[in-house]
């Protein structure tokens, strides 16, 4: 049982990371390397706020989010948007898209280095026991699924019930046809790009609360991240959410009860599994 | 087999330029010829790697698990076996995961094959470690041998070599003329009678022969072998940011992305070191928006325009 | 764009190379080549970068080193190896062919020194490693004979785990549970190879053990396994992430123990920064005297010069091992790389550490353990070391 709830919270962390990426990569077709960096710049100014200035970072999120989609939406139009405009297809965008975030991803961690340092951060915030069925878990770790929860339900009301977000998924199916629909595409994924950063940087504050991190982290979350959105189906919020609980779950279950040694090489089991036979993503329809 | 003249007037080029080349030690012992000796693994990389990613338009992210199985093969039995040996070893040990691999995944198409492969990578490399937490008590391999970077230097040079006179006879063979129609397109070559898969199985293998054999030749100067050096995802990254930058139409178009990315990047670390990645990613940003097509694409179209030019003055001369 | 770029590069290579020539005559040249970005960045910025800045400062405020009758003022020269053997190749060879410097500080970590000791010994220059552990140490010393090794090896820093821990259990403060885990990658397996029989020999029994691949931080079934079974002690052979992550693991699940040890990272001040009086009897790798009048005086210099808090271990060994070569150049009183290793291996020195003297270009003496105390780290056990106090068995988590 605690396995099950520990696993569970772990998933809330997993999806808290991946929620971002699958909307920058499925509807504004961005397979963004930088992702790990707008994570771990949330966690830094998340540590920032608490340390000098005592901001709770649950009341930072206010502050957070708003800066990340600002600053996303500045990046997507400034730096990616004449990629999109210039490539003749999907495939030479995605090769596109690599190496400018690439690009970018050096560029920001070398911004947080000269503002941060390079050395391990950390803060206590909320580390403290509570129960959940007789078992004792961190109360930062709760609270953050708790969000995590919050995050995805209003994320799925916006997509399934707003017009906005239907226009949303329209443009993640099939931009083209979206066009025929008067749907403005462009504006579509700038605006499904910047909400993503959002949603990542919301992850990468919540986080903070009990990760130790540094400014050259970014990737590991980077990879994480790939991992849960391709396995959920690219662009697809519930496959997201369920490819990260699986995650947490067969991690915290290998851990417990086989090696921890061998969790990370479970996870790319899983993965690589989960690839061969449904490459669509969990939820995913077969396209040919 | 027949040469045409153009084949024999490249051949001699190259033998020219490889001879040309094969004395850099002669000049210099230290820094250069360290640089030379990155330029070299890279280039033999690159070009391995576009082997199999230049015609198939696949990208593969597997390039450290190949390269880091080549130089665990070597640290693993320096001590017990022949090195050249061992380095055959490694492109054979490499070749089977290769084609384990290509069995396995190369019906997925595009970006699930970049994300495959770097999982790949990862899972290879905890398994490497897993293992050995198991069997030994210590995580480091130690390769001391009596090759210095000269050797190494010149063992990259030859591999290089190889690679491209590989590339250079499969496209000569029937695998080149069946990879041609499969990037073309391969409904097309699969309704021409092309074993599709077996076509790309068998390139994706020597191409991550090539590596695994770049990995091994690595080993000894990396001295003391860790998981997370031999496996560093880095190295995937790298050459497929490089082979891209240099275009990978032509079997020789990553060498153009090889020298000056290599030349740069080092360039900036020296004159920035505590500036690095903010010079890196501008240099980066302005290399994807300045040169779209790779640097390939930049010279043929400076070649057509020239063409366009000189027949321009042609014809005026005729008027 | 880009050729501008160029140009501008050109302009500042030239112009350096401009100041370098002319002020030639009285400056020593040192290189540096350690990790500024990569994995290991966080922990060389810790405690590795931090002392190369204050060492030189230090040196020049006093005018430089004098070598010979001349007093020569510091010249460093840095590089980022990104935390790449490759990179690090290069480096060496860059500081040793184009700038050649006169003297190379120690790259960071055991990896990249084993990885450049080859060609530091091709050149010639003394090669004072102070954050490569490892059991190898005898071998390299004897292989690469300008090669000299401050942080001791593996065995040493696991035995004296051992011997600290059955000090509690002699004094019946502890039994003889103990749970065992390490971080997948050479350092934890070389601890937890030569700790397991340590351990075994001070008569403990392991209850529980474990590895976790490097950069695992989600390590709750990690304790929730060990707490199922019911050691007296916990000993992490640990990196930073995962030290701070296991011990507020162990402090939210209650992991009652006598004994908590956690490795590299529990001597880092953040640690007590982020723990506060949960840290009180909390055992970690490592450990100084910070009693002692130089220590005190070296943190305190470190926090004036390099704005951080300097961590209670590697910290001062690294300073320690420049302190060496500074103090082995003005003993050879000369810049000739020979003489100097020469100087090194039949040299004492008075350093931060105390008294350091290599046996066959190996330091005995040693800090092992250190334990938290009202927010400052204190050694509790020691090799050649005096000023130990002694170790005290951990009081809950609250």
């Amino acid at each position: 049982m605690q396995i099950i709830v520990t696993g569970i919270l772990l998933g809330g962390t997993y999806a808290l990371i991946a929620l971002g990426l699958t909307l920058q990569y499925g509807v504004a077709r961005i397979m963004n390397l930088a992702n790990g960096e707008t994570f771990v710049a949330a966690c830094f100014i998340a540590f920032w706020l608490f340390t000098a200035m005592q901001i709770n970072p649950l009341l930072g999120l206010l502050v957070i989010a708003p800066a990340a989609f600002a600053v996303n939406w500045a990046i997507y139009s400034v730096l990616l948007k004449p990629l999109v405009d210039r490539a003749k297809n999907r495939g030479m965008l995605e090769v596109d898209s690599i190496l400018a975030t690439f690009g970018l991803l050096f560029l920001l961690q070398g911004l947080m280095l000269l503002v941060f340092g390079g050395s391990y951060f950390s803060y206590t915030f909320l580390a403290e026991r509570f129960m959940i069925l007789g078992n004792p878990f961190g109360l930062n770790r709760v609270v953050a699924f708790g969000a995590a929860v919050a995050i995805a339900i209003g994320l799925y009301f916006f997509l399934y019930r707003t017009r906005q977000g239907t226009a949303v998924r329209a443009v993640a199916v099939d931009p083209n046809s979206a066009r025929l629909v008067a749907i403005d595409v462009a504006k579509t994924a700038a605006f499904a790009f910047a909400l993503g950063g959002a949603l990542t940087a919301c992850g990468g504050a919540l986080l903070s609360t009990f990760y130790t991190f540094n400014a050259s982290m970014g990737v590991v979350f980077t990879m994480k991240a790939l991992i849960i959105v391709i396995m959920g189906g690219v662009g697809d919020i519930r496959g997201a959410v369920l490819a990260a609980l699986i995650l947490g779950i067969t991690e915290t279950a290998v851990a417990s009860l086989i090696d921890p040694g061998l969790t990370i090489a479970a996870t790319y089991a899983l993965f690589i599994i989960v690839l061969l036979f449904r490459p669509q993503g969990m939820f995913g329809r077969q396209t040919t | 087999m027949t040469l045409d003249q153009s084949e024999i007037r490249i051949g001699l080029l190259g033998a020219i330029a490889i001879a040309a080349l094969a004395t850099l030690p002669l000049f210099s012992q230290g820094y250069y010829l360290s640089l030379g000796v990155n330029l070299m693994l890279y280039a033999a990389l690159c070009t391995a790697w576009t082997l199999f990613s230049g015609p198939t338009h696949y990208i593969s992210l597997a390039t450290a698990a190949f390269f880091g199985l080549g130089t665990y093969t070597v640290g693993l039995w320096v001590d017990h076996v022949p090195f050249f040996a061992l380095v055959l070893g490694g492109g054979v040990v490499a070749a089977v995961l290769a084609g384990l691999v290509g069995l396995a995944t190369l019906r997925l198409s595009g970006v699930y094959f970049v994300i495959f492969t770097l999982g790949l990578a990862e899972l290879v490399r905890q398994l490497v470690s897993w293992t050995q937490t198991k069997v030994s008590t210590r995580m480091g391999l130690y390769v001391f041998t009596d090759f210095t970077e000269m050797h190494i230097y010149w063992m990259l040079l030859a591999l290089t070599v190889a690679v491209f006179v590989t590339g250079w006879l499969i496209g000569r063979s029937r695998l080149g003329f069946a990879m041609k129609i499969i990037g073309n397109d391969e409904t097309v070559a699969r309704h021409v009678g092309i074993d599709t898969a077996r076509a790309k199985i068998i390139l994706f293998m020597i191409s991550g022969a090539f590596i695994g054999i770049a990995g091994a030749i690595s080993a000894p100067r990396y001295a003391y072998i860790e998981p997370p050096s031999a496996f560093n995802p880095m190295i995937s990254f790298l050459v497929v940011i490089m082979a891209l930058l240099g275009g990978t139409k032509r079997l020789w178009g990553p060498l153009v992305g090889v020298v000056p990315f290599t030349i740069l990047f080092d360039q900036v670390s020296a004159q920035f070191p505590n500036h690095t990645p903010i010079v890196m990613g501008l240099a980066f940003l302005a290399i994807v928006y300045l040169l779209p097509d790779g640097v390939t694409g930049r010279l043929e179209q400076l070649r057509a325009r020239m063409k366009r030019t000189e027949n321009a003055v042609g014809e005026e001369k005729v008027a | 764009m880009i050729r501008r770029t160029f140009i501008a590069l050109a302009a500042g290579a030239a112009s350096l190379a401009f100041i370098g020539h002319a002020a030639a005559q009285e400056t020593i040249k040192i290189g540096a080549s350690a990790p500024k970005t990569g994995p290991l960045a966080a922990g060389a910025t810790v405690s590795h970068w931090p002392n190369i800045q204050l060492w030189v400062s230090e040196v020049n405020e006093r005018g430089g080193l004098k070598v010979g009758d001349q007093q020569m003022k510091i010249e460093l020269v840095e590089y980022d190896d990104r935390t790449s053997a490759e990179t690090a190749v290069q480096n060496i060879q860059r500081l040793a062919t184009v700038d050649n410097v006169d003297f190379i500080v120690t790259p960071y970590s055991t990896g990249l020194n084993v990885a450049t000791a080859p060609l530091i010994a091709r050149y010639g220059y003394p090669h004072i490693t102070t954050s490569a552990i490892t059991d190898g140490v005898e071998e390299f010393a004897g292989r690469w004979p300008n090669s000299f090794w401050m942080l001791g090896t593996s065995k040493e820093l696991a035995e004296g785990t051992a011997a600290a821990l059955k000090k509690l259990m002699d004094a019946g403060e502890i039994g003889n549970k103990v749970a065992l885990v390490h971080v997948a990658d050479a350092f934890g397996l070389e601890l937890a190879g030569a700790g397991k029989p340590a351990l075994e020999a001070a008569g403990f029994e392991i209850v529980y053990e474990a590895s976790y691949p490097l950069g695992t931080q989600d390590v709750s079934p990690i304790i929730s396994q060990a707490k199922a079974a019911a050691p007296d002690a916990f000993v992490g052979f640990s990196y930073p992430g995962d030290t701070f992550a296991l011990t507020e693991q162990a402090q939210i699940q209650g992991l009652e123990v006598g004994a908590f040890y956690v490795g590299v990272g529990t001597s880092f001040p953040a640690y007590a920064g982020r723990f506060g009086a949960v840290a009180n009897g909390i055992l970690g790798a490592g450990g100084t005297n910070p009693d002692d009048e130089k220590i005190k005086e070296y943190r305190a210099k470190h926090k004036e010069v390099t704005g951080a808090d300097a961590d209670y271990w590697a910290s001062a060994v690294t300073y320690s091992g420049l302190q060496v070569l500074e103090q082995a150049i003005e003993a050879a009183g000369t810049k000739d790389r020979e003489a100097v290793v020469e100087a090194i291996k039949t040299g004492t020195f008075d350093t931060v550490m105390g008294e350091v003297k290599f046996e066959n270009n190996v330091n005995r003496n040693l800090w092992t353990v250190g334990q938290w105390k009202d927010g400052v780290f204190y050694g509790v056990a020691a090799n050649g070391i005096d000023g130990a106090i002694e170790p005290v068995k951990k009081d809950g988590w609250e």
